[in-house]
């Protein structure tokens, strides 16, 4: 039995394009085809454009007929959250406050993923301003998980996740600024790399926490993800927060030979209460595999992550509330009708623009960081900041990466965490520490729960080691089947 | 009683930069509204600042010039505060770490008189930061309109301690501020295109008193002559609210320079939070020697010492001028080199002729033909020689100022002018200025007696005749020289 194209894997749909028994037109068209078959249960994308998808599409097949393919992603549809630029088409970041701003530029990623030759393809839906872990946050529609359609896919990046596992999207881009691409990844089933902070240019992100947020891709495979990892890392000169990396070849680095078996830790603080016994188990059965690779498996202390939650709820609530000052009703975006003065404008548009949780973090960040209190909160939550990046520093001087569950919990249901913040906030448990400390880290399939729901291990690597860190999980993904495993939809 | 004031100012220059401070689109003043922008400007979604290297460099040659320390690393921060005029609603200035902290400003006093040099004095500085400057508001009937053009303009802010006594002291150290930066061509700081600003701290103690009173900060001083008299009427309004009984409130007020007056614009339970943090978009700024030496290498003189050397003495190395001269080429750096080139190539003795020429006359002519000195045809080279003409006796002084008309007007060389237009002094040695002399001598008794007697000014009574009798065109040293050695002979 053949798999469906919209169940294909990057990598192999690549491989007919470039064979000629695919064309563009024909591997969008499927894609358009499955998104109306399922959207209307799985609710992934925020807006899509079939004409300009399919205009990309002949575009690339006429490259391509001219021999003048872009490589290895040229033709392939990439779904895009809908936090990250595009030229023309609706930005939205799931707020009232931007509905039917239309972005009249493109994203570094953006043109990045053009110049590949990328066929760009919807924007997908998330928690409003990225500011959530299960999509429910979102202003235009609550995305489910296509495996369990009563449960969450998980977030920020809920639709993209959702989308991709649903077949809608080959691939995907994601931003994770506390777990946002590997939690939903986790929960979908599907794989996600945050890079290392400063790896991929944040130009045209719509910023939630400056010095937090990444974009990363999401695959069904690791060497998906390292496809699509090459085409978007590297130094951009609109990001001063943008690395000047050299960039290798992250495919060919998943197969290159190793001088020493893989050293990988595992850190005790990650595996104590409120760890799912399905998750754990699953985790540990993945662990097991790795020694049975002859990987060195040591445990680590990383003594700070207790402090990790609050940390940085104080440091994004803080940037957040800054960032999003910026919509305002004045120049683009939701203007309140009622406003009769300056200050009503203001009061009026943001109160009916942005929704409770996006209000709950800038209320937040604006005390964290008023006169008097600076130096108790934010201050000492960025001492908290280099403690835990020191942690994973110090722990790195023995091992190669380390390993956790992704997610203490497999999906969970629509509405059970909605009235309960911090309940959710301790979805991103495993995840946050990582943002903090800049590092980039992965979220790949390790197993399903006995009710069919996916589980997701993290390996966590060193800072712009990105190609081991992808070395290392494809020793497991590339032996391991959970990601043929597809959804009944 | 009798009260001082202290005086604080923050002095607001634009940094003339091809682009803006955190974005490629270009700076600039009088563009159609809202076409220097771009999704940086606009503050749209995802769009990120980056940093204008050529901006840190105008500031710490503003810092060197001023005599601050440059701070080995400095960074940026946040400025939280609402207001359409700030597209992104926070502006990104320096908080706790400027680039450049301490110096001094060096200020001239007015004189006695206007051709007097009042006394100098140092006005210590807290320090420098670099910012963005907003976008203009345009209110109108039914509502307001902004344009962006200015937002993102790198500015910065001068910081003083409050060091400064009077308005008279402000105004000097704004006209101090102001030609060490147009001498650096960090800025043109034309204040009526908003690219200085100023604002004042003002208190005011009885005289004794250390302690610092009750400030209130005025705002809106939009010309250098409104600094003085806004300052002036705070103090004035200060110190006759105190004498009535009342007590000054923290606030911050709005002067209006056209009509005398200040009002309140906010008090302080009104004063903004704004919440400063840094700037996680940018990174910090790390200024190293290296690139500090290349700034300083790029340095002109500081105004008042060029001031003290053109006023030294030639054995010095100056050229001995008078404070007349020096106070109107010192503010005009292109018109003090102007100076020091035709000065240098008029040779010894003769810089305060040269300077009388360009105070009198070369800024008369180019403001009577509406030109400036880089476009002017008058080259320093034809100055020094038309004062060399005049000096060596070749060229009478009235001719001379003929003959420098048509040099501003054609760019001829003096001596081609006189020349042309036979403008030369007769020649000494001629038998016909022997017979005017003669003649002279011989029609005034009255006079050769009164020389004869000792007095050395009954020579100028020969003069006007032999000057008639030669149409104007006599060699005066000629002229006395042969009036004294006939009168000898006597």
């Amino acid at each position: 039995m053949t798999t469906p194209l919209h169940f294909q894997t990057v990598t192999e749909l690549s491989a007919a394009l470039a064979a000629g028994s695919l064309t563009s037109v024909a591997l969008t068209e499927a894609f358009i085809a499955r998104t109306h078959a399922v959207e209307a249960r799985v609710q992934a994308f925020n807006s899509y454009d079939t004409d300009d998808a399919l205009a990309q599409a002949r575009a690339s097949d006429a490259r391509r007929a001219a021999g003048q393919a872009l490589g290895p992603l040229d033709g392939i549809p990439v779904g895009m959250k809908d936090v990250i630029a595009v030229r023309d088409q609706p930005l939205t970041a799931s707020s009232k406050i931007l509905a039917g701003f239309v972005s009249p530029y493109d994203a570094t990623v953006t043109t990045k993923l053009r110049a590949a030759g990328v066929v760009l393809w919807g924007r997908l839906n998330m928690d409003e301003f990225a500011m959530g872990s299960s999509t429910e946050n979102s202003s235009t529609k609550v995305t489910a998980n296509p495996y369990d359609l009563s449960r969450i896919p998980g977030g920020s990046s809920g639709g993209s996740a959702a989308a991709l596992a649903a077949g809608e999207a080959p691939a995907t881009l994601g931003s994770d600024t506390g777990g946002s691409i590997r939690q939903p990844a986790a929960l979908c089933g599907v794989v996600g790399l945050k890079p290392t902070y400063g790896l991929i240019s944040r130009y045209g992100l719509i910023a939630y926490a400056s010095s937090l947020d990444q974009i990363g891709p999401f695959g069904r495979t690791v060497e998906d993800v390292a496809l699509l990892l090459q085409a978007i890392a590297g130094h951009d000169e609109r990001d001063s927060t943008s690395f000047k990396a050299v960039i290798p070849d992250y495919r060919a680095a998943l197969t290159a030979p190793r001088t020493h078996p893989w050293r990988i830790g595992i850190p005790k603080e990650y595996f104590g209460d409120g760890l799912d016994p399905e998750v754990s188990a699953a985790v540990q059965g993945a662990i097991a595999y790795y020694k049975s690779l002859g990987a060195e498996i040591r445990e680590v202390s990383l003594p700070h992550t207790p402090y990790a939650l609050a940390a940085y709820y104080i440091i994004a609530t803080a940037e957040a509330s800054s960032n999003l000052a910026r919509f305002d009703g004045v120049r683009y975006g939701h203007r309140s009708a009622e406003a009769d003065n300056l200050h009503a404008l203001y009061f009026k548009s943001r109160a009916e623009g942005f929704g409770s949780e996006v209000k709950r973090r800038i209320i937040l960040g604006t005390y964290v960081l008023s006169s008097g209190y600076y130096d108790a909160y934010y201050g000492r939550a960025q001492k908290v900041r280099t403690l835990i990046r020191e942690d994973f520093i110090k722990a790195y001087g023995e091992v190669d990466v380390i390993l956790t569950p992704t997610a203490p919990t497999p999906a969970f249901k629509r509405g059970e965490k909605s009235d309960d913040p911090l309940a959710m906030y301790l979805a991103d448990i495993y995840t946050i520490g990582v943002n903090l400390a800049g590092l980039p880290a992965i979220s790949i399939p390790c197993g399903f729960t006995t009710a069919g729901l996916p589980i997701g291990l993290q390996l966590i690597g060193q800072p712009f080691a990105e190609a081991d860190l992808l070395a290392a999980a494809y020793a497991y993904d590339a032996t391991h089947d959970w990601a043929k495993r597809t959804p009944n939809l | 009683m009798t009260y001082e004031a202290v005086i604080g100012l923050e002095v607001h220059v634009q940094i003339k930069t091809r682009s803006k401070m955190f974005t490629r689109v270009a700076a600039g003043y009088g563009q159609p509204e809202n076409t220097l922008t771009d999704p940086t400007v606009l503050a749209l979604p995802g769009a990120l600042p980056v940093m204008n290297k050529a901006a840190v460099d105008a500031i710490i040659k503003a810092g060197l010039m001023l005599g601050c320390e440059i701070a080995p690393v400095c960074k940026w921060d946040r400025k939280n505060y609402f207001y359409p005029d700030s597209p992104k609603n926070y502006q990104i200035s320096q908080y706790d770490q400027p680039i450049c902290i301490g110096g001094t400003v060096e200020i001239e006093l007015p004189g006695p008189a206007r051709n007097i040099q009042g006394e100098h004095k140092g006005i210590p500085l807290t320090r420098i930061h670099l910012e963005e400057d907003v976008g203009k508001l345009n209110h109108g009937v039914g509502g307001s309109l902004i344009d962006y053009n200015r937002a993102g303009t790198p500015l910065m802010e001068i910081v003083s301690d409050p060091a400064l006594r009077s308005a008279d002291e402000a105004y000097a150290y704004l006209q101090s501020i102001r030609t060490s930066i147009v001498y650096a061509g960090i800025s043109d700081c034309d204040m009526e295109k908003g690219q200085l600003r100023c604002d004042a701290n003002i208190s005011i103690r009885p005289v004794g008193d250390t302690k610092l009173g009750t400030k209130v900060e005025l705002k809106n001083l939009n010309s250098i002559a409104f600094v003085r008299d806004g300052i002036a009427h705070e103090i004035a309004r200060q110190i006759a609210v105190t004498k009535a009984g009342g007590v000054i409130v923290q606030e911050t007020r709005d002067y209006d320079g056209i009509a005398g007056t200040s009002q309140s614009l906010r008090s302080k339970e009104m004063a903004h939070d704004y919440r400063y943090f840094p700037d996680p978009d940018l990174m910090p700024v790390k200024v190293d020697a290296d690139w500090k030496a290349r700034l300083a290498a790029e340095l002109p003189e500081r105004p008042f010492d060029k001031q003290r050397r053109f006023m030294a003495a030639e054995a010095d190395g100056g050229y001995a001028l008078p404070y007349t001269l020096a106070s109107v080429l010192i503010p005009d750096r292109e018109l003090s080199d102007w100076f020091e080139q035709a000065a240098k190539l008029a040779g010894a003795g003769r810089a305060q002729a040269v300077g009388n020429w360009i105070v009198n006359d070369l800024l008369r002519e180019l403001a009577a033909s509406a030109t400036v000195l880089a476009t002017a045809k008058v080259t320093p080279a034809a100055l020094a020689e038309l004062v060399g003409l005049v000096a060596a006796g070749t060229l009478l002084q009235h001719s001379a100022k003929e003959v420098f008309a048509d040099m501003v007007a054609t760019g001829e060389a003096p001596a081609a002018i006189v020349a042309r237009k036979g403008l030369a002094a007769a020649p000494t040695d001629t038998a016909e200025l022997e017979t005017w002399c003669r003649d002279s001598i011989a029609a005034n008794a009255k006079a050769v007696a009164e020389f004869k007697a000792g007095k050395e000014s009954a020579l100028n009574a020969f003069k006007g005749a032999i000057m008639k009798a030669a149409k104007g065109k006599a060699n005066p040293k000629a002229v006395d020289e042969t009036l004294r050695r006939l009168l000898a002979a006597l």
